[in-house]
C-alpha cells in the first residue's frame, strides 16, 4: 500500500482515510486481513501509537474489527463499505465544488464543463 | 513515568542555559525535543545521562535519580561521535557487548548489514555519515528503557535519514520511551508522539504532534517556522 502523508491535516486523520480507500477499492477485501499496526506503521513511517488511534477509529465506524488474537479484519458487511466510499466521495466532491466555486462557477456551468470532459 | 524533570536549572556561569524546565515523559512514547540552536537542547540531554549535574531542580529516570542505575536504563547517542577511533565496527560491538547485557547483536548486526556496513571498517577509515550510522546502530541496538539521541539524523542523507526512522519505528517497545533531539522537523515529524519546544532554555511549547496539526491547521515544521522567525 502507497502512504502519502501531507504537512497540514492531523496524521491520523490522513491514515484512517487511506485505510478506508485502500478498502473500499478492494486492496483488502470485506473479511481479509488487516497487517498488525506494528507492518502498517514500519510501511507508513509513522509513530505505532498513531496508527493504533487511525485503526481504533476505523473499528468504532464499523469498517474493520478486531478479534481478540487473530488480529482485525475487515468488515464483511458490503453495506458499510459502500457507505464509506459513498462518504469519501461525497467529500471528494465537495472539495472540488468549493475549487470551482473559487474560480468564479456556478452549478450549471460545473455541470456541463463537466459534461465536456467527458466527451473528449 | 519513564523521564520527567521537575524545575530543572542548569547555568554556565552567567549563562542560564535552562531555566525552570519541567516535563515528563511516558512509556512508550517517541518525543522530539526540537528549538533552535543554543536552546538547551544537548544540555537537557546531558544532564539527563548525569555528564552535567543540575544547578538546580530534579530529573528523574524511570522513578529514580541519574546515577550508576540509570546507566543500565538509558541508552545515549550523543551529538558527536564518540566511540574509539581505531576500532573496527565489529570491536565496537563487541564493547558494547561487554558493557550492557541488554546489548542485542544479532540486531546490531543485521542493521550493518542492511547498511552495508562491513564488520571489519575501521571506524577512523568511515565517512562521517557512516560512523553517525554505526553509532546509532549501536544505541539503538540496546533494549533500553529511555532512548536519548541527540542529533541523531544530521548528519546522514534523506535515504538513510528514512531509514534511520525506521528503525526507531520498528525497534519500537511500549515499555521504552524515545527522545529525539533535532531541528530537522519535517523528516521526523510523523514518527513522533509528542514535541517539546525549547527556546532560550525555557519550554515554550509541549503537545501531541496530531494536537498541534488540529488545533493550528498546520505541520509541527510550519509552527516551529512561525515561532522562531528570525
Amino acid at each position: 500500500m502507497h502512504w502519502q502523508i501531507s504537512s497540514d491535516a492531523p496524521i491520523y486523520a490522513q491514515l484512517i482515510e487511506q485505510i478506508t480507500v485502500n478498502i473500499v477499492s478492494g486492496g483488502v477485501p470485506p473479511g481479509g486481513r488487516i497487517p498488525s499496526v506494528r507492518e502498517l506503521a514500519a510501511e507508513a513511517g509513522v509513530n505505532p501509537n498513531t496508527m493504533q488511534r487511525a485503526l481504533a477509529e476505523l473499528e468504532r465506524e464499523g469498517l474493520v474489527h478486531s478479534l481478540r488474537t487473530a488480529g482485525r479484519f475487515v468488515t464483511e458487511d458490503e453495506a458499510v463499505i459502500h457507505q464509506a466510499k459513498r462518504t469519501l466521495a461525497q467529500k471528494h466532491i465537495c472539495r472540488f465544488l468549493s475549487a470551482m466555486a473559487d474560480l468564479g462557477y456556478g452549478q450549471q456551468e460545473i455541470i456541463s464543463l463537466l459534461g465536456e470532459e467527458q466527451e473528449d | 513515568m519513564v523521564f520527567s524533570c521537575e524545575n530543572l536549572c542548569k547555568c554556565y556561569g552567567k549563562v542560564q542555559a535552562l531555566e525552570d524546565v519541567t516535563f515528563s515523559i511516558q512509556p512508550g512514547h517517541i518525543v522530539g525535543l526540537l528549538g533552535p540552536n543554543g536552546s538547551g537542547k544537548t544540555t537537557l540531554i546531558k544532564l539527563a545521562n548525569g555528564l552535567l549535574t543540575p544547578t538546580s531542580g530534579a530529573i528523574s529516570i524511570c522513578g529514580g535519580p541519574v546515577g550508576k542505575e540509570s546507566h543500565s536504563l538509558v541508552s545515549y547517542l550523543p551529538e558527536r561521535t564518540s566511540v574509539p577511533l581505531w576500532m573496527t565496527a565489529a570491536q565496537l560491538l563487541d564493547f558494547y557487548c561487554d558493557f550492557y547485557p541488554d546489548f542485542r547483536r544479532d540486531a546490531a548486526e543485521e542493521m550493518l548489514r542492511s547498511l552495508g556496513i562491513s564488520p571489519r571498517q575501521r571506524i577512523r577509515q568511515m565517512s562521517k555519515g557512516t560512523r553517525e550510522k554505526v553509532q546509532l546502530i549501536a544505541t539503538m541496538s540496546r533494549r533500553a528503557k529511555l532512548y536519548l539521541l541527540d542529533e541523531p539524523i544530521g548528519g546522514v542523507d534523506p535515504a538513510t535519514r528514512d531509514y534511520i526512522l525506521s528503525t526507531i519505528i520498528t525497534n519500537y517497545d511500549p515499555d521504552a520511551a524515545v527522545v529525539i533531539s533535532t531541528h530537522l522537523i519535517a523528516d521526523v515529524e510523523r514518527v513522533l508522539d509528542d514535541v517539546i519546544f525549547l527556546n532560550q532554555g525555557r519550554v515554550v511549547l509541549q503537545s501531541s504532534v496530531d494536537d498541534i496539526r488540529e488545533r493550528e491547521g498546520k505541520s509541527v515544521d510550519q509552527l516551529f517556522r512561525e515561532v522562531f522567525r528570525c
